[in-house]
């Protein structure tokens, strides 16, 4: 998938992987999209609720070797 | 013209109940669609009342209220009583300590995995004589921190005041302990006291005491 920007969320846990998304997101337009790396095994619900309360979409939640690949489009 | 005065009256009659019938149906319906507009559109907000300084209670009002505002709530924060320590300009001194705290998990953060998994149970009987212990549990808990990815409480204090959380501080405490403004980080918002925040709590979704 695109992205234009990727934010390496690893190694960090709760709240971090939010706070730092929503902090990339800030820095991008609107419509463009945000890779965010994490090994929080917390993120994917966390990522779940972040993109349903703000809006900004989750195009997809992967999972590979205890680490998360989220794709967010800025709406 | 008896019968026509009659037939007039129940007529009017009959028009207003018609009218108040239909004025019910569509009020309901209106009624109802733009309650759930406005709920909708409401920004969710939260208040957090913040009484504590220890390291252990440091986490749960920065980590709430950053999280809330990452998710786009309106949050205010009052810092109050001992909760003051944790708008002091360095927060490295901020302490925990173990004693008469059953619940801390005393755990080594560094040694082979079977090490670290040890729960030392120190007595409080020790804990009160060995001078240091505190400043021990500290670091070990510092230490644990970092290990686990957790962010330490300046960068969340800092990440909480970039999403917008707003920082209050309690100007009776300030009075009460002798601070000076100048003690504080510049970020707090206002300081103000409990007549000025309740009302803000008051309209807030959610409200907590921490």
């Amino acid at each position: 998938m695109n992205f234009d920007k990727e934010l390496d969320a690893r190694g960090l846990s709760c709240p971090l992987p939010i706070l730092k998304t929503k902090k990339s997101l800030n820095e991008l337009a609107s419509g463009q999209v945000l890779k965010v790396v994490a090994t929080d095994p917390g993120s994917i619900k966390d990522m779940q609720a972040f993109s349903t309360q703000t809006g900004h979409a989750l195009l997809s939640s992967t999972e590979e070797n205890k680490t998360y690949t989220f794709y967010l489009k800025k709406k | 013209m008896e019968m026509d005065t009659r037939t007039l009256s129940e007529d009017k009659e009959a028009l207003d109940r018609l009218i108040r019938e239909r004025i019910d149906a569509l009020l309901g319906q209106r009624l109802e669609t733009k309650l759930a507009e406005i709920k909708a559109a409401k920004t969710p907000s939260m208040t957090i009342i913040a009484t504590k300084g220890t390291l252990d209670w440091a986490y749960p009002p920065f980590i709430l209220a950053s999280t809330a505002a990452a998710l786009g709530w309106d949050v205010s924060v009052f810092f109050t009583f001992y909760g003051l320590e944790l708008l002091k300009k360095d927060v490295s001194h901020l302490q925990v300590s173990p004693l008469g705290n059953p619940a801390m998990p005393m755990k080594m953060p560094f040694g082979p995995e079977w090490f670290r998994s040890i729960r030392w149970n120190i007595p409080n009987a020790l804990q009160a004589v060995i001078p240091g212990f505190e400043a021990f549990a500290t670091t070990m808990m510092k230490k644990t921190v970092s290990n686990t990815g957790v962010a330490d409480i300046a960068t969340l204090r800092s990440l909480a005041v970039e999403a917008g959380v707003n920082l209050i501080g309690c100007q009776m405490t300030v009075d009460l302990f002798g601070y000076k403004t100048s003690d504080f980080i510049p970020e707090v918002k206002e300081y103000v006291g409990a007549a000025s925040f309740l009302p803000m709590a008051k309209d807030a979704d959610v409200s907590l005491f921490i």
